[in-house]
C-alpha cells in the first residue's frame, strides 16, 4: 500500500508514544460533533449540549498543551477551571431562556424563534 | 520497538477514553430520544474526565464530574423534562439542512486536522517520576495568588447567571396567577 502521500512515515511509535496530537485529534473531532450539532439540531436544549461538547474540546487542548509544560506549571488547569465556571453560568442563563421560551410558544424549536428576525 | 506492559496499558488506556468520549458524542448529535442525548451526553463528560486524568489533572476530573455531570447534566435533564413533548421520540428533531450542516462541521475538522499535519510533530510526553508537590497543590496556589481577579470576577459572574436564570425562568407573575386561577 502505498502511503507516501501523507507528509509523515507511519510507525507503532507514532500510535504509542501519545503527544499532544493525539489530545489534539480527540479534541477536534469533538468539537466537529459538537458542531455539526449545533447546525443539525433544532431543538434548543440540543444545541445547548452540542455547546457543551465543544466547550470540553477547548478544555482538552488546553490540558493537552499545559501537560507538555510539565505538571509543576498548573496555569492550563486555572484557565479549564474558569472555563467550567463560565459554562456552567452559561448553562443556567441558557436553560432558563428556553424554560421562559417554552412557556411564552409552547415550543423549543429554535428554528420558529424567529420574533427578531428583519 | 517492543513495548513492555505497562508501556502499552496507558496507550491503550487513552484510546479507550477517546473512544468512549467520542462514540458518546456522536450519539448525542444523531439519537433521535432526545432523553437518550443527554445520557450519552453523560457518559461523553465521562470519558472526557478521565482523559483528563491521562493528562495529570486530577482536579480538573473531580472538577469535571461535579459541575459538569452533576450540575449541568442534571439541570439539561430537568429542562428536557420541564419542556414537555420535546422529549416526544416521534417530533422530528433535525433542520432539513442536516446534509449542509454534516459537510460544515467535517469541512472544519479537515481544515483544523490539516493545519495539525502542517505543524512539526510535537514532542511525546515525558513520565515525570519525580514532581515537586502535587499538581492540585500548584493549582490552588495559583488561583489565589496569580489568578485571584479572575477567580473573584467568574464568582461574581455565576453569582449574576443564577440571579437572572432565576428572574427568567419564574416568568410573569400575571401570567402564573391567571394559569393558577383557571384550574
Amino acid at each position: 500500500m502505498n502511503l507516501s502521500f501523507l507528509p509523515f512515515e507511519l510507525s507503532w511509535e507514532m500510535f504509542l508514544d501519545i503527544s499532544p496530537t493525539h489530545y489534539l485529534v480527540v479534541a477536534f473531532v469533538l468539537f466537529a460533533i459538537g458542531l455539526t450539532g449545533v447546525l443539525v439540531r433544532r431543538n434548543a436544549v440540543l444545541i445547548l449540549m452540542s455547546i457543551e461538547l465543544m466547550l470540553n474540546a477547548s478544555n482538552i487542548v488546553l490540558l493537552a498543551f499545559g501537560r507538555s509544560f510539565g505538571i509543576a506549571e498548573q496555569s492550563a488547569g486555572a484557565f479549564v477551571v474558569f472555563i467550567i465556571t463560565v459554562a456552567a453560568a452559561e448553562a443556567i442563563v441558557g436553560l432558563a431562556l428556553i424554560i421562559a421560551c417554552y412557556r411564552r410558544r409552547q415550543d423549543v424549536n429554535a428554528d420558529k424563534f424567529n420574533l427578531m428576525r428583519w | 520497538m517492543y513495548y513492555s506492559f505497562s508501556e502499552l496499558v496507558s496507550p491503550l488506556l487513552f484510546y479507550l477514553f477517546a473512544f468512549i468520549t467520542l462514540a458518546a458524542a456522536l450519539l448525542v448529535v444523531l439519537a433521535r430520544n432526545i432523553f437518550h442525548c443527554a445520557l450519552f451526553l453523560i457518559l461523553s463528560l465521562f470519558g472526557v474526565a478521565a482523559l483528563f486524568i491521562t493528562l495529570d489533572a486530577e482536579f480538573i476530573a473531580a472538577v469535571q464530574v461535579l459541575v459538569y455531570i452533576g450540575a449541568i447534566a442534571v439541570l439539561i435533564v430537568f429542562a428536557i423534562m420541564l419542556t414537555g413533548r420535546i422529549a416526544d421520540p416521534l417530533v422530528r428533531q433535525t433542520t432539513r439542512a442536516y446534509i449542509l450542516g454534516a459537510f460544515v462541521g467535517a469541512l472544519i475538522l479537515f481544515v483544523l486536522i490539516y493545519a495539525l499535519m502542517s505543524i512539526t510533530p510535537l514532542s511525546p510526553y515525558t513520565p515525570e517520576t519525580t514532581a515537586n508537590g502535587s499538581p492540585t497543590y500548584t493549582l490552588g496556589e495559583l488561583l489565589m495568588t496569580k489568578y485571584l481577579l479572575p477567580f473573584e470576577v467568574v464568582s461574581i459572574l455565576l453569582v449574576a447567571a443564577l440571579v437572572g436564570a432565576i428572574i427568567l425562568a419564574r416568568g410573569d407573575k400575571k401570567a402564573s396567577d391567571v394559569q393558577e386561577g383557571k384550574r
